[in-house]
C-alpha cells in the first residue's frame, strides 16, 4: 500500500500537523524554528534549547523509534522534514481509547461545545460526548496526543474532567534527571492528566483519571524504571497527606517514643536508688562507709559521678541536645532549665570530689549526685506520661479519619467493581450492602435504607434514605441495600472538609494564647536570672555552708519553672474541646470563634429554616356544612396534587401522613391569584382564597372569623368548597422545628437575650415567635437589611451570635460576632461563618455555645494552673519561706513538681472529653 | 562584705545581664530561601531541639514550601503550627514533611512546636 504515506501531505491539512515535530518531546514545531540539528543526514526541529541539548546529547535514544517508524512507514522516499515526524505515521495506525468522565455537564448543548474542542486537537481521530453517562470517549494517537491535552481542551471548553490525585513517595531519586524522566514515563500514560515530581520531598504528584489508569498501575511504572514507591503500593490521597503524615503514623510514634522514654526512666530510676541511699549515709546508718578521705567514700563517690553522667547522657540526653539547639537559636526553654540545673549540681559535686581543697571548708565540699539521677528520672517521666495523655487528646481526629471507607464498589462497564474510595469519581454509580460504610458523599438512586449518620451530623437516630435522598461519605448503612451517584469525592466530601475544618481549628490560635505566647517567651530566660539572682543573694547573705545553699536555691529554681504546663496550657484544650465538638457534628473553625462565643450576649436567630422547618407543612382542617374532615382534606389534596404550588406539596403531604385517600382529578384548572379547581371523583372542588369563593358565590359564613384566627397565628388558610357549597378550611404553615422551644428557653437560661430576625410579616412573626417563646421580634427585614438589623443589637454593647442558613444570611453571619451557620447534609463548607452546624437544629446551638464555654473554662483553669504553679513555685525554690519558716525545697521535690505540672495541664483538658453535650 | 561576695555579685549580675541580652535583644541571623526553578522558595528545616534555621526571609506573593526533617523522636516537636496562616503539620521522625503556603502580605510571622516551646521565626518581605 504505498498510497499510504504518499496520502499524509494532502490529509495532514486537517488531522495531523503538517510541520516536523519535535523527536525529543512530540510537539509540532514550525520549519522555520531557530533549534535545528542535522544528523545521519536528516536535519531534526525542536521546540526549545532544550530539547535540541537533549537530543544531541544522545541522538540515538530518539533516533531509534524514528527509523523503526520510517520501515513501517514502508516508503523510503519521505522528505527529510517527515522522517523526523515519521513516529505520526506510525501511529497513523495505532490509536489509544479513552473515556473521561466530565463533571459539569448539565445540557445537550455542552456535548457539542466538548466535541468541537476536543477535535480541535490534532491526532484525535473520534470523539464522542455521551450527555446521558457523562463521558466523554476520544479516540486518539498517543504520539500525537496525550490524555492531558484532551482534559486541557475540555477544560477549554468550560467543563471539567473527573479526576483524582495522588501523591506517592519515592525512594532513589538522586538528580534532576531522575524528575524528568518518571514525569515523561507518568505523561505516556493514558489517563495521567499531570505529574509532578519533587526531589527534595521525595514526591511524586499525580493527577489521573480513575477509570483509565489505578495506583498500581502508576506505582508499577515508577518501579519499573528502577525507583521505589515507599509506603508500600498502595496510593495515599493526596490532600490529607499533604499537610503531613497521617495520624496512624503519629500513633507509632508515640508508642515507639513512650516505650523509649519508659527505658530511660527505668535506666535512671535504677541508678537513683543507690545514688540516693548513698547520698544520705546518717540516715541510712552507713556514715562510716560514706566518712570523708576514706577508700570506701572515694570509690563509691567516684561510682556515683561516673553514673550519673551515664544517666545525664543516657536518659536526659535529650535535654542537653535541645538545650544547645535552642541556644543556637538563641531561645531557651524547658530544657535549658533542666539541663543548666542538672549540669550545674553535676559539675558542683564533681569539683567538690575531684578537688575538695578548692573549698574553704570540709562541709561546702558536699555532692548532688542523687539531684541529677532524680530529676532526670522524674522530668523524663513526666514526659513519658504526656506522651500517654496526648495521644487521647487526639482522638476525636483520629475517629474522623477512621471513619472513612477503605474501598467502594462502583458499576463500572455493567459489572460491580470494588475499588479503593479515592478512585471514586463523580458520577459513579455506588453499591452499598447493609453494614457497609458509605465511601463517597451521593445521592440515592435505587434501593433503601437506613443509614446511620450519628458519626457526622451527631444525630443519634437513624436516618431513612430513598431515591433522591443525600447520603453522606464515612455513614454507615444499617438495613437495607442501596446504590448512589457519587456528587462528592476525594477532598470534596463532607467528611474530607470536616476533617480539614477540624485540623484548621485546632492549629489556629485562640487570642489569649497570643498573651500567653508573648510571657512564655520572657519566661525561660526570666528563670535562669531568678537563679542567679537568687544564688547571688543566698551567697551574700545566707547561712552557712553559703555556697551549698545558693546552690541548692539555684538548681532548684532551674528545675522547678515549667515553661511547658504555660505553652501547652491553651492548645491541649483548645484540640480536645474543637474535637469533642466535631464529634457532635459542631464545626469550630478556629480558637477564636470559641473564645468569642463564650463571652455572647444576645443570639440572632434567622427564623424560616432555623427556628422553624423552612417548608410548610398541614396544620388545620376544619370542616364545616356536615362535610367529614377526612373528606375534606382528600378531596383537596387530590386537586392540590396536580398543582405545583409549594403550599399544594404541605397539603398532599399532609393528607399522606394522615393516611387519607388521594384520587385522581380531571379537568384541573390553576385561577391566577385565586386558586385551583377540579373535578375529583365526580365532585367539582374549588380551593383558594376568598375572592375564589366571593367570584363563585359561594357563601363562607362564620368561617371568615376561624380563617383570620388562623392566619394570626400564621398560617395561611385556604378555603375550599364542594359542589358550590362551601366545605371547610385547611390550613399550612411553616411549622417549628421539634427542639425549637426547648432550645430558646435553654439560651436563655444561659443567660443569652434570644432575638428573632426574620423577612416574614409581623402576624405571623410574632406567632412564631410566642410558639417558642421568643419576645423580641425585627419583622419585615429585607435580606440585605439583616446584617444592619444585627449591627443595631451590637451597638447596644451586646457580643451578637447570629444563627442562619450560611446563604441567604451570609452578610448577617458575618457582621455578627460569631455566626453559626446551620448546614445541611454535605454542604458544610460555608465561608462566612465561625461555627458550622452540621445537625440543622437550635438544640446544636445550644451545644456550640455549651462546649465553648467549657473549652475556655477548662482553658482558663489550666491557665489559671500553670501560672499559680510558676508564680508560686519560683519564690519558694528560691527561699522566700526560709527566712519566715526554715522552708527550703529541695531540687529533687522540685523535679517531681515541674514533671507532674504538664502532666497535669493535659489530664485537665482530657476532662473535657468526658463531657456530655447539653441537650434539649 | 568580703572579697568572694563581691567577686560573686559581681559575676552573678553580668552573667544575668548576660542572659537577658543573649536571649532578648541580639540579633537573630536570618536565612534567606531560595527560589528553585519550579518558582518555588524553597528551604530544608531541621528539627532537633529547635528549628534549623529558624528565622526565614522569604518573598511576598511566591509560593514557600518549607521541608521539615525531623530528626528527634521527642514529641515536643511532632507538631509544627503556623497561626497566622492557620496551617499544622505533623512532623513523623526522620521523614521530610512540606509545609506549603502562599505569604499574601508582609511582616513577620512565627511558627512553633504544639506547646509553644521551640520558636521560629517567617519574615515576608
Amino acid at each position: 500500500m504505498p498510497s499510504e504515506t504518499s496520502d499524509i501531505p494532502i490529509q495532514s491539512g486537517k488531522s495531523r500537523p503538517a510541520g516536523p515535530k519535535d523527536p525529543v518531546c512530540g510537539m509540532p514545531v514550525e520549519e522555520t524554528t531557530e533549534f535545528l540539528s542535522d544528523r545521519v543526514g536528516t536535519r531534526f526541529y525542536f521546540c526549545s534549547a532544550a530539547c535540541k541539548g537533549k537530543f544531541e546529547q544522545n541522538p540515538e535514544k530518539y533516533l531509534a523509534p524514528t527509523t523503526e517508524g520510517a520501515e513501517k512507514g514502508s516508503n523510503s522516499n519521505v522528505t527529510a522534514s517527515h522522517h523526523a515526524a515519521s513516529s505520526v505515521d506510525k501511529s497513523s495506525r495505532e490509536t489509544a481509547q479513552i473515556q473521561i468522565p466530565i463533571v459539569n455537564m448539565d445540557c445537550a448543548n455542552c456535548a457539542v461545545t466538548i466535541e468541537k474542542q476536543i477535535k480541535q486537537l490534532d491526532g484525535v481521530k473520534k470523539v464522542n460526548v455521551n450527555i446521558a453517562t457523562g463521558k466523554a470517549f476520544v479516540e486518539y494517537q498517543p504520539t500525537v496526543t496525550n490524555s492531558r491535552q484532551i482534559v486541557g481542551a475540555i477544560k477549554k471548553a468550560g467543563y471539567k474532567a473527573g479526576q483524582s490525585s495522588l501523591t506517592l513517595r519515592i525512594g532513589g531519586m538522586y538528580c534532576g534527571s531522575c524528575v524528568t524522566k518518571i514525569e515523561d514515563d507518568l505523561l505516556r500514560k493514558p489517563g495521567v492528566i499531570s505529574a509532578s515530581v519533587d526531589l527534595a520531598s521525595e514526591t511524586a504528584m499525580v493527577q489521573y483519571i480513575p477509570a483509565e489508569v489505578n495506583i498500581s498501575e502508576i506505582t508499577k511504572s515508577i518501579e519499573s524504571l528502577g525507583y521505589t514507591v515507599r509506603d508500600g503500593a498502595a496510593g495515599e490521597k493526596a490532600e490529607p497527606r499533604k499537610e503531613g503524615e497521617t495520624r496512624d503514623e503519629t500513633e507509632i510514634a508515640h508508642e515507639q517514643e513512650y516505650k523509649r522514654l519508659m527505658r530511660k526512666f527505668i535506666f535512671a530510676a535504677t541508678v537513683s536508688v543507690p545514688v540516693v541511699f548513698f547520698s544520705y549515709p546518717n540516715l541510712f546508718g552507713i556514715s562510716n562507709l560514706m566518712r570523708i578521705g576514706t577508700a570506701s567514700a572515694e570509690i563509691i563517690t567516684f561510682s556515683m559521678a561516673f553514673v550519673t553522667l551515664i544517666v545525664m547522657f543516657y536518659s536526659g540526653a535529650q535535654f542537653f541536645t535541645g538545650a544547645v539547639a535552642a541556644f543556637r537559636s538563641r531561645s531557651a526553654n524547658m530544657n535549658t532549665l533542666v539541663a543548666s540545673g542538672e549540669a550545674a549540681a553535676w559539675l558542683y559535686s564533681t569539683v567538690a570530689f575531684l578537688f575538695p581543697s578548692v573549698f574553704p571548708s570540709q562541709q561546702l565540699a558536699g555532692q548532688f549526685y542523687d539531684v541529677v539521677a532524680v530529676v532526670t528520672a522524674l522530668v523524663i517521666l513526666g514526659l513519658a506520661l504526656e506522651v500517654r495523655a496526648k495521644g487521647k487528646s487526639s482522638e476525636a481526629i483520629k475517629k474522623l479519619i477512621g471513619l472513612q471507607a477503605k474501598t467502594a464498589r462502583v458499576v463500572r462497564d455493567g459489572a460491580e467493581k470494588d475499588i479503593p474510595f479515592e478512585e471514586v469519581i463523580v458520577d459513579d454509580i455506588v453499591v452499598v450492602r447493609p453494614g457497609e460504610k458509605v465511601p463517597v458523599d451521593g445521592v440515592v438512586v435505587g434501593g433503601t435504607s437506613s443509614v446511620d449518620e450519628s458519626m457526622i451530623t451527631g444525630e443519634p437516630i437513624a436516618v431513612e434514605k430513598q431515591s433522591d435522598d443525600e447520603v453522606i461519605g464515612g455513614t454507615i448503612n444499617k438495613t437495607g441495600s442501596f446504590k448512589f451517584k457519587a456528587t462528592k469525592v476525594g477532598k470534596d466530601t463532607a467528611l474530607a472538609q470536616i476533617i480539614g475544618m477540624v485540623q484548621q481549628a485546632q492549629s489556629s490560635k485562640a487570642p489569649i494564647q497570643r498573651v500567653v505566647d508573648q510571657i512564655s517567651g520572657y519566661f525561660a530566660p526570666a528563670v535562669m536570672i531568678l537563679g542567679v539572682l537568687a544564688f547571688i543573694i543566698w551567697y551574700d547573705f545566707g547561712p552557712q555552708p553559703n555556697l551549698v545553699f545558693a546552690l541548692i536555691v539555684l538548681v532548684t529554681t532551674l528545675v522547678i519553672a515549667c515553661p511547658c504546663a504555660l505553652g501547652i496550657a491553651t492548645p491541649i484544650s483548645l484540640m480536645v474541646g474543637v474535637g469533642k465538638g466535631a464529634e457532635n457534628g459542631i464545626l469550630i473553625r478556629s480558637g477564636a470563634a470559641l473564645e468569642t462565643a463564650q463571652k455572647l450576649n444576645a443570639i440572632v436567630l434567622d427564623k424560616t429554616g432555623t427556628i422553624t422547618k423552612g417548608k410548610p407543612a398541614l396544620t388545620d382542617v376544619i370542616a364545616v356544612n356536615g362535610f367529614d374532615e377526612n373528606e375534606l382534606l382528600g378531596l383537596s389534596a387530590s386537586v392540590e396534587k396536580a398543582s405545583e404550588h409549594p403550599l399544594a406539596e404541605a397539603i398532599v403531604n399532609g393528607a399522606v401522613e394522615r393516611k387519607v385517600q388521594i384520587s385522581d382529578t380531571q379537568s384541573f384548572n390553576a385561577i391566577p391569584g385565586k386558586g385551583v379547581e377540579a373535578t375529583v371523583n365526580g365532585k367539582h372542588v374549588l380551593l383558594g382564597n376568598s375572592k375564589l369563593m366571593k367570584d363563585a358565590g359561594i357563601e363562607i359564613g362564620t368561617s371568615e372569623e376561624k380563617s383570620r384566627k388562623l392566619a394570626e397565628e400564621g398560617k395561611t388558610p385556604m378555603y375550599v368548597a364542594i359542589d358550590n357549597r362551601f366545605g371547610g378550611i385547611v390550613a399550612v404553615a411553616d411549622t417549628v422545628k421539634e427542639d425549637s422551644k426547648s432550645a430558646v428557653a435553654q439560651l436563655q437560661k444561659m443567660g443569652l437575650e434570644v432575638v428573632m430576625l426574620t423577612g416574614d410579616n409581623e402576624r405571623t412573626a410574632k406567632a412564631i415567635a410566642r410558639q417558642v417563646g421568643i419576645t423580641r421580634v425585627f419583622a419585615d427585614v429585607l435580606p440585605e437589611d439583616k446584617a444592619h438589623n444585627v449591627q443595631k443589637i451590637q451597638m447596644e454593647g451586646k457580643k451578637v451570635a447570629m444563627v442562619g442558613d450560611g446563604i441567604n444570611d451570609a452578610p448577617a453571619l458575618a457582621q455578627a460576632d460569631i455566626g453559626l451557620a446551620i448546614g445541611t447534609g454535605t454542604d458544610i463548607a460555608i465561608e462566612a461563618s465561625d461555627i458550622t452546624l452540621i445537625k440543622g437544629n437550635l438544640s446544636g446551638v445550644v451545644a456550640a455555645i455549651d462546649i465553648s464555654r467549657a473549652t475556655m473554662k477548662n482553658v482558663r483553669q489550666n491557665l489559671f494552673g500553670a501560672f499559680f504553679y510558676n508564680t508560686l513555685g519560683l519564690p519558694v525554690a528560691m527561699g522566700a519561706l526560709y527566712p519566715f519558716f526554715g522552708i527550703l525545697l529541695s531540687p529533687i521535690i522540685a523535679g517531681a513538681a515541674m514533671a507532674f505540672s504538664s502532666v497535669t495541664v493535659v489530664t485537665n483538658a482530657n476532662r473535657l472529653r468526658a463531657y456530655k453535650m447539653k441537650t434539649s | 562584705m568580703t572579697i568572694d561576695r563581691i567577686l560573686v555579685t559581681i559575676a552573678g549580675l553580668s552573667l544575668s545581664g548576660w542572659i537577658g541580652w543573649f536571649f532578648w535583644f541580639s540579633e537573630r541571623k536570618s536565612t534567606k530561601v531560595e527560589t528553585m526553578e519550579s518558582g518555588i522558595q524553597e528551604v530544608v528545616i531541621k528539627v532537633k531541639g529547635g528549628y534549623s534555621p529558624d528565622v526565614i526571609t522569604v518573598e511576598k506573593g511566591r509560593p514557600v514550601r518549607l521541608n521539615f526533617y525531623r530528626e528527634e523522636t521527642a514529641v515536643c516537636s511532632e507538631q509544627v503550627l503556623f497561626p497566622d496562616f492557620n496551617k499544622q503539620a505533623m512532623l513523623a521522625p526522620f521523614k521530610t514533611i512540606p509545609v506549603e503556603f502562599t505569604p499574601d502580605r508582609e511582616g513577620e510571622f512565627g511558627f512553633q512546636c504544639g506547646m509553644g516551646m521551640l520558636h521560629g521565626k517567617i519574615i515576608v518581605e
